[in-house]
């Protein structure tokens, strides 16, 4: 005999709900104020919202050579910083994840030291050595500093990567006849390639947005964006200076997580960490 | 087509682990020869050197005479299909099995041609351009099998191609590929440890243990005339007994049967089907344990005085009962003396 079959009806989860409102409150509510300020002309004390709405603090920002300036100069930083940390890391990580080699796993450990310590004191240390070096207010002195920074990530996330690639793949390609080296660019990068993507992505985005090393390093000289944000929110009277730069500086940003949702397909950004 | 030949291949890893120990084998022109042991037997390290992804330490490998031992996996002229597919997943069906031809510069028009034969052949027609991970596994094991059989090997090579996937697959399956492989007349080495399949596909039969060869023979011969105790219990059901032999009668505990071979110590090893069990009212030599009907026979588990288990084939299951006492009357068996066998009986089962 058929048993009666009883429905659970989904209850509310409150839990979930919560979660919900307080990251919204945290994370939602200060960009839309910021967002607010960035397409306001007028907005006075006590007035909830801004009496007036408008672009004259866009048109006002875009025309200043300082801030094309800064754009120019964070673009081409972090590409250059992404493009040579790739040809460094890639090689490297596919050693870290083939290959035997002695203190393998020190050296591997090793990449971790660079966030491990308070970054501040680090960086400072070393622009004591590039100031010997006249590396300071240098656009190269800065992509090195840089560099060291994402280490981390462009080391770590593709050795997971090239560790994931199932070897029995490999070796049916070479059954087939492809050699060392033609399997591996057809059948190791493309596998490995989502979560390489990744990793790329990740390196840019953090360098985009990296303030201590440029500064301390790139200053006087190099301003980059998030820099001249910083010192227009701490010297400009006018608020929507920067709040229209910090809106510009989310374009890079907006544009990775398209990106990554289109290129990323299924967990192979989990997998890059190991999950 | 092809000849395969393995003379005295040892494979050592590591300080005195011998993974494949003096190993020896005549694959002839179109049989198929299975390599059928327990895990760790090394069965998959013997496909893997004929495939190229070891090397022995020592030994030949000769495919038509032609020695294989230090040519790279790609330039020898074996296509191995793996227990797990490995098909390429950023590459559709079509470009798995034609990955091999494109290697080898070959006109499109030719490798179309021969992808679509080979297609067909398997039964994937029409599935060119489905993504690997749209198929099923029997579908996927097909697009492996179809990735080898393209390039034309003289040796196919298949390691437990149907472990990880459901017995009922596996037995067409295997039925599939026994009549492609007579089909091609492909010279081909297989790797199991189920003796079904085995016993179902091979024309020899290779069982291995520890690296060493057990007994080489044809399936009929492996079942019916195991060499030594280990094929014996590995080949289907076999009840091993262990006694002693004095005065020419092979003797544990109440249970005796007579055995003209010197004495000393034997294992009698006797098949449920040759084991027949008669009730008594006398001392008893066993006692029924349980009775399992399978319908078309039944099978009565036994309990010696001392514990020892072992199994008779009965036609009737309604004949038996749970302690009932029994004699044992074995129709045929073999005795074995330091993993040799010493006696055979020919009597007809």
């Amino acid at each position: 005999m058929a048993e009666p079959v009883l429905i659970d009806r989904p209850r509310a989860d409150w839990t979930g709900i919560g979660l919900a409102i307080v990251l919204t409150l945290v994370i939602i509510f200060p960009l839309v104020v910021v967002a607010l300020w960035a397409f306001t002309n007028v907005w006075r004390y006590p007035s909830i919202l801004p009496q007036e709405f408008g672009l004259r603090y866009w048109t006002q920002t875009l025309s200043r050579p300082d801030v094309w300036q800064s754009i120019t100069t964070s673009v081409s930083l972090a590409c250059s910083v992404t493009v040579i940390s790739a040809i460094i890391c890639l090689p490297a990580a596919f050693a870290f994840a083939r290959l035997q080699f002695p203190f393998r796993s020190i050296l591997f450990f090793s990449f971790i030291a660079g966030q491990a310590f308070p970054k501040f004191g680090l960086l400072v240390a070393i622009a004591g050595i590039f100031l010997g070096l006249n590396l300071i207010g240098n656009f190269w002195g800065v992509v090195l500093i840089q560099l060291v920074g994402t280490l981390l990530y462009m080391i770590w996330i593709p050795v997971a990567a090239f560790q994931g690639v199932d070897r029995r793949m490999e070796e049916a390609a070479r059954d087939v006849g492809a050699s060392p080296l033609r399997v591996f660019w057809s059948i190791t990068l493309p596998q490995a390639g989502p979560t390489i993507g990744a990793a790329v992505l990740l390196t840019f985005v953090n360098t985009f947005y990296e303030t201590e090393g440029a500064w301390l390093i790139g200053a006087p000289q190099v301003h980059t964006m998030p820099i001249l944000m910083i010192s227009f929110i701490n010297n400009q009277p006018v608020i929507q200076y920067g709040a229209v730069l910090s809106v510009i500086l989310w374009i890079p940003s907006f544009f990775a997580l398209l990106f990554a949702r289109r290129v990323i397909s299924g967990g192979s950004f989990a997998r890059g960490f190991g999950a | 087509m092809a000849v395969l030949d393995i003379k005295g291949v040892t494979k050592q890893f590591g300080v005195g682990v011998r993974a494949v120990d003096g190993f020896a084998l005549t694959v002839g022109d179109g049989e198929l020869v299975c390599l059928l042991g327990p895990s760790g037997s090394g069965k998959s390290t013997l496909l893997r050197m004929v495939g190229g992804f070891e090397t022995p330490t020592t030994g030949s490998i000769t495919i038509d005479g032609e020695e294989m031992i230090n040519l790279p996996p790609e330039r020898r002229p074996t296509g191995m299909v793996f227990q797990s597919h490995a098909l390429w997943t950023h590459m559709n069906v079509f470009n798995n099995i034609a990955f091999g031809l494109k290697l080898r510069r070959l006109p499109r028009e030719e490798i179309r041609q021969r992808v679509d034969a080979v297609m067909a052949l398997v039964g994937l027609g029409g599935y060119g351009s489905r993504q690997t991970h749209q198929l099923s596994g029997g579908q996927q094991q097909r697009v492996a099998l179809a990735r080898s059989l393209v390039l034309e090997p003289k040796i196919l090579l298949l390691d437990e191609p149907f472990a990880s996937l459901d017995q009922h697959l596996r037995e067409r399956l295997r039925e599939e590929v026994r009549d492609i492989q007579q089909r091609l007349k492909i010279t081909t080495l297989f790797v199991t440890h189920g003796q079904d399949e085995a016993l179902s596909m091979a024309d020899r039969i290779v069982v291995m243990r520890d690296g060493k060869v057990e007994q080489v023979a044809p399936p009929a011969a492996l079942y019916r005339e195991p060499e030594t105790p280990f094929v014996a219990g590995f080949i289907g059901t076999m009840n091993l007994i262990e006694g002693q032999v004095v005065d020419g009668t092979f003797a544990r505990g109440t249970f005796s049967v007579p055995l003209p071979v010197p004495d000393g110590p034997a294992v009698l090893a006797v098949r449920p089907e040759a084991l027949e069990i008669v009730p008594t009212s006398g001392p008893a030599v066993a006692k029924v344990h349980r009775v399992t009907d399978y319908g078309t026979h039944a099978i009565v588990d036994l309990e010696l005085p001392d514990g020892l288990r072992i199994k008779s084939m009965v036609a009737d299951a309604r004949a038996w009962m749970a302690e009932q006492a029994v004699s044992l009357k074995p129709r045929a068996f073999a005795a074995y003396r330091d993993n040799h066998v010493i006696n055979r009986t020919s009597a007809a089962s």
